[in-house]
């Protein structure tokens, strides 16, 4: 059995994925190209009795090498020469979709064009003619609607390299070679020889297009009604707002939160009590059953709870991705953006990162310079994720009772206020360059369909399930024996290696007001997840249950952390659980989005170093200033 | 000298020379920038930076930085 492998080339926007997904359905796999995060897919498909591999290249809009995307897709197709290349064109942008077109018949590659959204061509008035760009081209061309599937059948039938090895060279084509080979020999500097290729390219296009496109004037599409609504002056703003709050609105309050809390009280409740049940019937050893229930169950249940509201976030940004909106965000924020040394493009990943730091990371993909990428994912996790609301609520129930609303308020300010300071910071150190020009397409308005929104919401969340899982699975594990023993064995929780740890760390905020060993576990434990500072104080200070609900939980711990803390040392605690940190989900986050172990410790490393300083400043400060109190 | 930057929103333009530098250079003539192209300015965005414009029947956008290296003639 043969095997033929195909690439998948074209611009972004063109329905390459979804004709990848249609083509190789389940039988696809996805990692990263070597030494880069951009995703490199695989999938597999037979025809007959040949075997196909499909590569699903990046989506580009030309062979240049401008970005990491554009070099990607050079490198593989001159250096790992596939069989064929399936060029993957939006037929109602013809114009500058066959840019890239030229590009792979100057390679010379086996090439077959697929001409996609011919629906959408209909309806803006272009009329193609497929038998005269052919013999233009001189290489097989295809028509297809992918949404639905039309014109996949004739796609397929064309994979075959021994058809397309015969292509001959239209008398077009020769035409342009040898025009850019005369241009390539000519003694003009670099930049004159790149315009001048680059207009002979688009001649080539105006040629092939003079009798093989026909653009019927004067259809005027509910696309431009549309975005003048979206993109209006006054309108554009409130729109945005709006969607943002429907976003949030049904993440955590519709879906989310239901789910979230039905796993919590599954896993805390029916899944422990089961599984407490049955190792206590195999009569399994009692460090065993600690270790299961209070380690393990304990701590990933803890961060299962929140995949249900991590997928729903992914899912409406996809969906939201797929319109065709977050390039019309990005384009009436980018002068806001901007203004704090970031495009447009950073704005969404920053306001998600108030949701949940994680998605934040792996949605500043979609950020085109590696820079503003490693800014906008050092800097969103002073976006207060949803997470460390419950310490907010509890310490702000318990030292400010009636001014709660205002001092949660002041943290979600103050991390904001940070994250644009960190980023004019790295902008101008560690980061420092030439920010890269913002040009971007915007493309039309669509509907996604269904299955590119759950692949891409899979693609995206696995992640997450996978890779934080391993790290938060090992870390709970790690917690539970530091917990559970001490150097003679097993041990209460005050007398265990923890307790030892916090009362090493403890010290170091003798400075700002809480330097208690139980501060200092908590914050080790924060970095599992940011909730559980606010259950292991509870353990600490010897409540057995905290509830989930700050109020009661308030009036619980009461006399106890009323004694250890003040409402300035409360404060200065607070602003440390804001900036430190991240947790582990994050830090797996950091490693896969980042790429380096260095970067990751870095990203990791500097929060904490930012917090003790900060909360130190504050608490000091406060003491001048006579709040203490 | 007309630059883009002066073109106004519903006008169209024929691009005479661009004038952008470094790497931004190909790839804004990659995008179909290029001498002798049209360019309609379809409109400047709420705050007044970026603009976007039609160019080879598609939407573009870029700042007006870079709209004011684009020499054109109005048509």
């Amino acid at each position: 059995m043969s095997v033929i492998t195909v690439a998948l080339t074209g611009n972004p926007n063109t329905g390459k994925s979804t004709i990848f997904n249609a083509l190789t359905g389940a039988r696809q796999h996805i990692g990263n190209w070597p030494g880069v995060t951009v995703d490199k897919k695989v999938g597999h498909m037979t025809k007959g009795s040949q075997q196909i591999t499909v590569i699903d290249l990046p989506g580009t809009y030309s062979l240049s090498a401008y970005s990491i995307e554009e070099k990607i897709v050079k490198d593989y197709l001159v250096k790992e020469k596939p069989d064929m290349v399936v060029n993957v064109v939006d037929a109602s942008n013809l114009e500058r979709n066959l840019y890239l077109t030229v590009q792979l018949l100057e390679l010379g590659i086996p090439a077959v064009v697929n001409l996609n959204m011919m629906d959408e061509a209909k309806a803006k008035g272009h009329h193609i003619n497929l038998d005269v760009l052919r013999k233009n081209l001189g290489v097989p061309v295809i028509s297809s609607v992918a949404t639905s599937k039309k014109g996949l059948h004739q796609l397929i039938n064309s994979i075959d390299h021994h058809v397309v090895n015969k292509q001959i060279k239209s008398p077009l084509l020769v035409e342009h070679l040898s025009n850019i080979e005369a241009i390539k020999n000519s003694n003009k500097d670099h930049d004159t020889i790149e315009e001048e290729i680059i207009e002979s390219r688009y001649n080539f296009i105006n040629k092939v297009l003079s009798d093989a496109l026909v653009i019927q004037q004067g259809v005027t599409s509910w696309q431009d009604k549309l975005d003048n609504i979206i993109t209006h002056r006054l309108l554009g703003f409130p729109i945005f707002i709006a969607v943002l709050y429907a976003i949030f609105e049904i993440t955590f309050t519709w879906v989310g939160q239901p789910i979230s809390d039905f796993l919590d009280g599954f896993i805390g409740g029916t899944l422990t009590d089961w599984t407490a049940g049955a190792l206590l019937a195999a009569g399994a050893a009692e460090w065993l059953q600690s270790l299961v229930i209070d380690g393990i169950i304990a701590g990933v249940g803890a961060v299962l709870v929140f995949v249900p509201l991590i997928f729903t976030l992914f899912l409406l940004i996809s969906f939201l991705d797929g319109t065709g909106y977050m390039a019309r965000v990005a384009f009436i924020m980018d002068r806001a953006m901007r203004r704090i040394g970031l495009s447009g493009k950073s704005i969404l990943p920053m306001l998600v990162g108030f949701g949940c730091t994680v998605p934040a990371i792996m949605g500043a993909r979609a950020l085109d310079s590696e820079r503003d990428r490693k800014i906008t994912i050092l800097i969103a996790p002073f976006m207060s994720c949803g997470a460390r609301l419950p310490v907010y609520a509890l310490f702000a129930v318990l030292f400010f009772p009636g001014q709660e609303s205002k001092v949660i308020l002041s943290l979600y300010l103050l991390g904001i206020v940070i994250a644009i300071a960190m980023g004019l910071i790295f902008k101008s150190t560690i980061l420092k360059g030439e920010s890269e020009p913002f040009l971007m397409e915007l493309p039309p308005y669509r509907i996604p369909t269904l299955r590119t929104v759950l692949i891409q919401t899979w693609e995206k969340g696995k992640g997450f399930l996978v890779k934080a899982g391993t790290i938060i699975f090992s870390m709970s594990v790690v917690i539970w024996l530091l917990s559970s023993y001490n150097f003679s064995g097993p041990a209460e929780i005050n007398e265990s290696i923890l307790a030892t740890i916090g009362k090493i760390i403890g010290p170091i905020f003798t400075l700002h007001g809480f330097g208690s060993w139980e501060a200092g576990v908590a914050v080790i434990t924060g970095i599992l997840a940011k909730e559980a500072v606010v259950s292991t104080l509870g353990v600490l200070y010897g409540v057995a249950e905290v509830a989930e609900e700050a109020v009661v939980a308030a009036t619980q711990l009461q006399g106890t952390i009323g004694a250890t803390f003040t409402s300035l040392s409360a404060y200065a605690f607070m602003v440390f659980v804001l900036l430190y940190t991240p947790c582990m989900a994050v830090i797996g986050t950091f490693k896969k989005e980042l790429g380096s172990w260095k970067w990751t410790i870095f990203a990791a490393a500097y929060p904490f170093v930012l917090a003790w300083l900060i909360s130190l400043i504050i608490y000091q400060g406060g003491l001048l200033l006579g709040f203490g109190s | 000298m007309l630059t883009l930057k002066d073109v106004k929103p519903g006008q169209t333009a024929v691009v005479e020379g661009v004038k952008v530098t470094g790497q931004a250079r190909g790839r804004f003539m990659a995008m179909g920038i290029i001498k002798g192209s049209k360019i309609t300015v379809l409109k400047v965005a709420p705050l007044g930076d970026p603009i976007e414009v039609l160019v080879k029947s598609y939407n573009l956008s870029f700042r007006k930085a870079e709209a004011e290296q684009i020499i054109v003639t109005l048509s």
